[in-house]
Protein backbone atom coordinates (compact mmCIF):
# COMPACT_ATOMS: atom_id res chain seq x y z
CA UNK A 1 0.00 0.00 0.00
CA UNK A 2 1.38 3.39 -0.84
CA UNK A 3 -0.46 6.48 0.25
CA UNK A 4 1.02 9.84 -0.53
CA UNK A 5 1.87 12.47 2.05
CA UNK A 6 -1.17 14.64 1.51
CA UNK A 7 -3.56 11.75 2.08
CA UNK A 8 -1.88 10.90 5.40
CA UNK A 9 -1.86 14.57 6.41
CA UNK A 10 -5.56 14.91 5.64
CA UNK A 11 -6.41 11.78 7.58
CA UNK A 12 -4.30 13.04 10.49
CA UNK A 13 -6.27 16.29 10.48
CA UNK A 14 -9.59 14.39 10.52
CA UNK A 15 -8.27 12.23 13.33
CA UNK A 16 -7.21 15.31 15.29
CA UNK A 17 -10.67 16.79 14.87
CA UNK A 18 -12.26 13.57 16.08
CA UNK A 19 -9.86 13.35 19.03
CA UNK A 20 -10.85 16.72 20.48
CA UNK A 21 -14.49 15.55 20.66
CA UNK A 22 -13.18 14.12 23.93
CA UNK A 23 -13.72 17.64 25.25
CA UNK A 24 -17.49 17.09 25.50
CA UNK A 25 -17.27 14.81 28.52
CA UNK A 26 -15.14 17.04 30.75
CA UNK A 27 -17.25 20.04 29.72
CA UNK A 28 -20.42 18.37 30.97
CA UNK A 29 -18.65 17.09 34.07
CA UNK A 30 -17.15 20.45 34.98
CA UNK A 31 -20.50 22.12 34.46
CA UNK A 32 -22.19 19.67 36.82
CA UNK A 33 -19.44 20.20 39.40
CA UNK A 34 -19.74 23.99 39.14
CA UNK A 35 -23.53 23.81 39.42
CA UNK A 36 -23.39 21.70 42.53
CA UNK A 37 -20.69 23.97 43.93
CA UNK A 38 -22.94 27.00 43.39
CA UNK A 39 -25.85 25.18 45.06
CA UNK A 40 -23.64 24.27 48.01
CA UNK A 41 -22.49 27.89 48.43
CA UNK A 42 -26.14 28.96 48.32
CA UNK A 43 -27.02 26.52 51.07
CA UNK A 44 -23.99 27.27 53.23
CA UNK A 45 -22.29 30.59 52.35
CA UNK A 46 -19.91 30.25 55.29
CA UNK A 47 -18.03 27.32 53.71
CA UNK A 48 -17.34 29.18 50.48
CA UNK A 49 -13.56 28.76 50.48
CA UNK A 50 -13.61 25.05 51.17
CA UNK A 51 -16.31 24.39 48.54
CA UNK A 52 -14.33 26.46 46.04
CA UNK A 53 -11.10 24.50 46.50
CA UNK A 54 -12.85 21.12 46.45
CA UNK A 55 -14.73 22.09 43.30
CA UNK A 56 -11.59 23.29 41.52
CA UNK A 57 -9.73 20.12 42.48
CA UNK A 58 -12.53 17.91 41.18
CA UNK A 59 -12.84 19.90 37.99
CA UNK A 60 -9.12 19.70 37.33
CA UNK A 61 -9.17 15.93 37.77
CA UNK A 62 -12.20 15.64 35.49
CA UNK A 63 -10.42 17.74 32.91
CA UNK A 64 -7.68 15.15 32.46
CA UNK A 65 -9.53 12.95 29.96
CA UNK A 66 -10.26 15.93 27.75
CA UNK A 67 -6.62 16.89 27.87
CA UNK A 68 -5.65 13.40 26.71
CA UNK A 69 -7.81 13.95 23.64
CA UNK A 70 -6.15 17.31 23.09
CA UNK A 71 -2.72 15.70 23.38
CA UNK A 72 -3.62 13.09 20.77
CA UNK A 73 -4.82 15.85 18.45
CA UNK A 74 -1.63 17.86 18.96
CA UNK A 75 0.55 14.81 18.34
CA UNK A 76 -1.35 14.07 15.12
CA UNK A 77 -1.13 17.66 13.90
CA UNK A 78 2.37 18.72 14.87
CA UNK A 79 4.49 15.64 15.51
CA UNK A 80 2.91 13.62 12.65
CA UNK A 81 3.64 10.09 13.88
CA UNK A 82 1.90 8.52 10.86
CA UNK A 83 4.20 10.09 8.27
CA UNK A 84 6.53 7.53 6.71
CA UNK B 1 6.63 22.61 8.95
CA UNK B 2 5.80 23.28 5.32
CA UNK B 3 2.04 22.76 5.35
CA UNK B 4 1.23 22.30 9.00
CA UNK B 5 -1.40 24.97 8.99
CA UNK B 6 -2.24 26.18 5.56
CA UNK B 7 -2.66 29.90 5.96
CA UNK B 8 -0.01 30.56 8.53
CA UNK B 9 2.95 31.27 6.31
CA UNK B 10 5.00 29.03 8.57
CA UNK B 11 5.53 31.34 11.55
CA UNK B 12 3.53 29.31 14.06
CA UNK B 13 6.08 28.05 16.48
CA UNK B 14 5.61 26.56 19.91
CA UNK B 15 7.81 23.52 19.69
CA UNK B 16 10.97 22.83 21.65
CA UNK B 17 14.08 23.64 19.63
CA UNK B 18 17.57 22.29 19.96
CA UNK B 19 20.19 24.93 20.61
CA UNK B 20 23.42 23.04 21.09
CA UNK B 21 24.33 19.44 20.44
CA UNK B 22 26.94 17.39 22.21
CA UNK B 23 27.89 13.77 22.52
CA UNK B 24 27.28 11.95 25.78
CA UNK B 25 28.85 8.46 25.86
CA UNK B 26 28.12 8.10 22.17
CA UNK B 27 24.57 9.42 22.35
CA UNK B 28 23.55 12.61 20.61
CA UNK B 29 22.17 14.89 23.32
CA UNK B 30 20.65 18.34 22.78
CA UNK B 31 20.58 21.40 24.96
CA UNK B 32 17.11 22.72 24.12
CA UNK B 33 15.17 25.92 24.66
CA UNK B 34 13.56 24.21 27.65
CA UNK B 35 16.93 24.02 29.40
CA UNK B 36 17.56 27.70 28.78
CA UNK B 37 14.11 28.82 29.97
CA UNK B 38 14.43 26.55 33.00
CA UNK B 39 17.82 28.05 33.78
CA UNK B 40 16.39 31.58 33.57
CA UNK B 41 13.46 30.63 35.84
CA UNK B 42 15.76 28.98 38.36
CA UNK B 43 18.20 31.92 38.34
CA UNK B 44 15.35 34.37 38.99
CA UNK B 45 14.09 32.21 41.84
CA UNK B 46 17.59 31.90 43.31
CA UNK B 47 17.98 35.67 43.15
CA UNK B 48 14.62 36.11 44.84
CA UNK B 49 15.52 33.64 47.57
CA UNK B 50 18.87 35.37 48.22
CA UNK B 51 17.08 38.71 48.48
CA UNK B 52 14.52 37.14 50.83
CA UNK B 53 17.31 35.68 52.94
CA UNK B 54 19.04 39.06 53.24
CA UNK B 55 15.72 40.70 54.13
CA UNK B 56 14.97 38.11 56.80
CA UNK B 57 18.48 38.33 58.33
CA UNK B 58 17.75 41.89 59.42
CA UNK B 59 14.06 41.26 60.09
CA UNK B 60 12.26 43.75 62.29
CA UNK B 61 9.52 43.17 64.80
CA UNK B 62 7.10 45.23 62.76
CA UNK B 63 7.57 44.04 59.17
CA UNK B 64 7.56 46.45 56.27
CA UNK B 65 8.14 46.36 52.53
CA UNK B 66 9.89 43.31 51.18
CA UNK B 67 9.91 41.47 54.50
CA UNK B 68 6.14 41.81 54.61
CA UNK B 69 5.84 40.31 51.13
CA UNK B 70 8.07 37.31 51.94
CA UNK B 71 6.22 36.62 55.17
CA UNK B 72 2.91 36.80 53.33
CA UNK B 73 4.03 34.21 50.77
CA UNK B 74 5.39 31.84 53.41
CA UNK B 75 2.27 32.17 55.54
CA UNK B 76 0.03 31.49 52.55
CA UNK B 77 1.96 28.36 51.54
CA UNK B 78 2.14 27.05 55.10
CA UNK B 79 -1.58 27.66 55.54
CA UNK B 80 -2.31 25.70 52.36
CA UNK B 81 -0.21 22.74 53.55
CA UNK B 82 -1.74 22.94 57.03
CA UNK B 83 -5.25 22.91 55.62
CA UNK B 84 -4.90 19.65 53.75
CA UNK B 85 -2.28 17.63 55.64
CA UNK B 86 -3.14 18.32 59.27
CA UNK B 87 -0.57 16.89 61.66
CA UNK B 88 1.85 15.76 58.95
CA UNK B 89 2.14 19.30 57.60
CA UNK B 90 5.42 20.50 59.23
CA UNK B 91 7.42 17.78 57.48
CA UNK B 92 6.19 18.97 54.07
CA UNK B 93 6.28 22.78 54.32
CA UNK B 94 9.58 22.90 52.46
CA UNK B 95 8.84 20.46 49.68
CA UNK B 96 5.34 21.66 48.84
CA UNK B 97 6.37 25.31 49.09
CA UNK B 98 9.31 24.73 46.78
CA UNK B 99 7.39 22.92 44.06
CA UNK B 100 4.52 25.42 44.35
CA UNK B 101 6.77 28.42 43.73
CA UNK B 102 8.72 26.62 41.02
CA UNK B 103 5.68 25.40 39.07
CA UNK B 104 3.85 28.71 39.46
CA UNK B 105 6.78 30.72 38.18
CA UNK B 106 7.39 28.24 35.34
CA UNK B 107 3.77 28.48 34.29
CA UNK B 108 3.57 32.24 34.27
CA UNK B 109 6.98 32.67 32.66
CA UNK B 110 5.09 32.71 29.34
CA UNK B 111 4.30 36.32 30.20
CA UNK B 112 8.01 37.14 30.13
CA UNK B 113 8.32 35.84 26.58
CA UNK B 114 9.84 32.51 27.56
CA UNK B 115 8.43 29.20 26.47
CA UNK B 116 7.05 27.84 29.76
CA UNK B 117 9.39 25.03 30.91
CA UNK B 118 6.39 23.05 32.18
CA UNK B 119 5.17 22.78 28.57
CA UNK B 120 7.85 20.13 28.12
CA UNK B 121 7.07 16.61 29.30
CA UNK B 122 10.66 16.20 30.42
CA UNK B 123 10.06 18.77 33.15
CA UNK B 124 6.69 17.59 34.43
CA UNK B 125 7.40 13.85 34.44
CA UNK B 126 10.18 14.15 37.07
CA UNK B 127 7.80 16.18 39.24
CA UNK B 128 5.19 13.42 38.99
CA UNK B 129 7.80 10.75 39.68
CA UNK B 130 8.99 12.66 42.76
CA UNK B 131 5.42 12.67 44.09
CA UNK B 132 5.18 8.94 43.36
CA UNK B 133 8.41 8.20 45.24
CA UNK B 134 7.42 10.29 48.26
CA UNK B 135 3.98 8.65 48.39
CA UNK B 136 5.43 5.15 48.34
CA UNK B 137 8.20 6.01 50.81
CA UNK B 138 5.49 7.10 53.23
CA UNK B 139 3.41 4.05 52.42
CA UNK B 140 6.20 1.64 53.34
CA UNK B 141 7.24 3.71 56.35
CA UNK B 142 3.84 3.97 58.02
CA UNK B 143 2.03 0.79 56.97
CA UNK B 144 2.72 -2.87 57.67
CA UNK B 145 3.51 -5.01 54.57
CA UNK B 146 0.45 -7.12 55.33
CA UNK B 147 -1.82 -4.07 55.23
CA UNK B 148 -0.25 -2.86 51.99
CA UNK B 149 -0.87 -6.26 50.41
CA UNK B 150 -4.47 -6.26 51.65
CA UNK B 151 -4.89 -2.75 50.28
CA UNK B 152 -3.52 -3.74 46.88
CA UNK B 153 -6.03 -6.64 46.64
CA UNK B 154 -8.63 -4.32 48.03
CA UNK B 155 -12.15 -5.24 46.85
CA UNK B 156 -11.41 -8.94 47.25
CA UNK B 157 -9.89 -10.68 50.31
CA UNK B 158 -6.04 -10.76 50.53
CA UNK B 159 -5.76 -14.48 49.73
CA UNK B 160 -7.38 -13.94 46.33
CA UNK B 161 -5.13 -11.44 44.47
CA UNK B 162 -7.13 -11.29 41.23
CA UNK B 163 -7.53 -7.53 41.57
CA UNK B 164 -3.81 -6.96 42.22
CA UNK B 165 -2.74 -6.19 38.60
CA UNK B 166 -5.53 -3.64 38.20
CA UNK B 167 -4.59 -1.89 41.44
CA UNK B 168 -0.96 -1.94 40.33
CA UNK B 169 -1.89 -0.22 37.07
CA UNK B 170 -3.89 2.41 38.92
CA UNK B 171 -0.87 3.08 41.17
CA UNK B 172 1.41 3.50 38.16
CA UNK B 173 -1.15 5.78 36.50
CA UNK B 174 -0.81 8.32 39.32
CA UNK B 175 2.48 9.98 38.29
CA UNK B 176 1.59 9.73 34.60
CA UNK B 177 -1.77 11.45 34.98
CA UNK B 178 -0.34 14.05 37.40
CA UNK B 179 2.42 15.03 35.01
CA UNK B 180 0.31 14.82 31.84
CA UNK B 181 -2.36 17.06 33.38
CA UNK B 182 0.13 19.83 34.12
CA UNK B 183 1.93 19.36 30.81
CA UNK B 184 -1.19 19.33 28.63
CA UNK B 185 -2.74 22.35 30.32
CA UNK B 186 0.31 24.52 29.87
CA UNK B 187 1.00 23.18 26.39
CA UNK B 188 -2.57 23.94 25.29
CA UNK B 189 -2.22 27.52 26.53
CA UNK B 190 1.11 27.92 24.76
CA UNK B 191 -0.21 26.40 21.54
CA UNK B 192 -3.34 28.54 21.62
CA UNK B 193 -1.36 31.75 22.04
CA UNK B 194 1.08 30.70 19.30
CA UNK B 195 -1.81 29.98 16.92
CA UNK B 196 -3.39 33.32 17.77
CA UNK B 197 -0.22 35.29 17.12
CA UNK B 198 0.57 33.24 14.02
CA UNK B 199 -2.83 33.35 12.34
CA UNK B 200 -4.29 36.66 13.48
CA UNK B 201 -1.21 38.81 13.71
CA UNK B 202 -2.88 41.57 11.66
CA UNK B 203 -5.40 42.26 14.42
CA UNK B 204 -3.59 40.85 17.46
CA UNK B 205 -3.11 44.22 19.12
CA UNK B 206 -3.76 44.65 22.81
CA UNK B 207 -6.71 42.33 23.24
CA UNK B 208 -4.65 39.10 23.44
CA UNK B 209 -3.65 40.40 26.89
CA UNK B 210 -7.01 39.15 28.19
CA UNK B 211 -6.24 35.69 26.83
CA UNK B 212 -2.79 35.83 28.43
CA UNK B 213 -4.49 36.51 31.75
CA UNK B 214 -6.63 33.40 31.27
CA UNK B 215 -4.12 30.96 29.75
CA UNK B 216 -0.99 32.00 31.62
CA UNK B 217 -2.08 33.46 34.94
CA UNK B 218 -5.40 31.77 35.72
CA UNK B 219 -4.75 28.37 34.19
CA UNK B 220 -1.17 28.32 35.43
CA UNK B 221 -2.15 29.19 38.99
CA UNK B 222 -5.01 26.67 39.05
CA UNK B 223 -2.81 23.89 37.73
CA UNK B 224 -0.09 24.71 40.26
CA UNK B 225 -2.66 24.56 43.05
CA UNK B 226 -4.10 21.30 41.74
CA UNK B 227 -0.69 19.67 41.43
CA UNK B 228 0.24 20.59 45.00
CA UNK B 229 -3.19 19.64 46.39
CA UNK B 230 -3.12 16.24 44.72
CA UNK B 231 0.43 15.61 45.91
CA UNK B 232 -0.61 16.45 49.47
CA UNK B 233 -3.77 14.34 49.22
CA UNK B 234 -1.87 11.30 47.97
CA UNK B 235 0.81 11.67 50.63
CA UNK B 236 -1.55 12.21 53.56
CA UNK B 237 -3.71 9.26 52.49
CA UNK B 238 -0.73 7.00 53.25
CA UNK B 239 0.06 8.48 56.66
CA UNK B 240 -1.70 7.65 59.93
CA UNK B 241 -4.18 10.17 61.25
Amino acid sequence: MDFNENFILGCSAIGAGLAVIAGIGPGVGQGIAAGHGAAAVGRNPGARGEIMSTMLLGQAVAETTGLYGLLVAMLLMFVKPLMP
Amino acid sequence: MPHGILLSGGDIDFMVHGVFQYSFFGHKVWITTTHICLLIVVLILIGFSIAANIAMKKAKEIPSGFQNFVEMIVEMLDGMVDGSMGKAAPAFYNYIGTIFIFILFSNISGLLGLRPPTADYGVTLPLGVLTFLIVHYNQFKYNKPKDIWADMCSPLPPWLPIWFPINLISEIAVPISLSLRLFANILSGTAMMALLYGLLKWIALGWPAALHVYFDLFSGAIQTYVFCMLTMTYISSQRPE
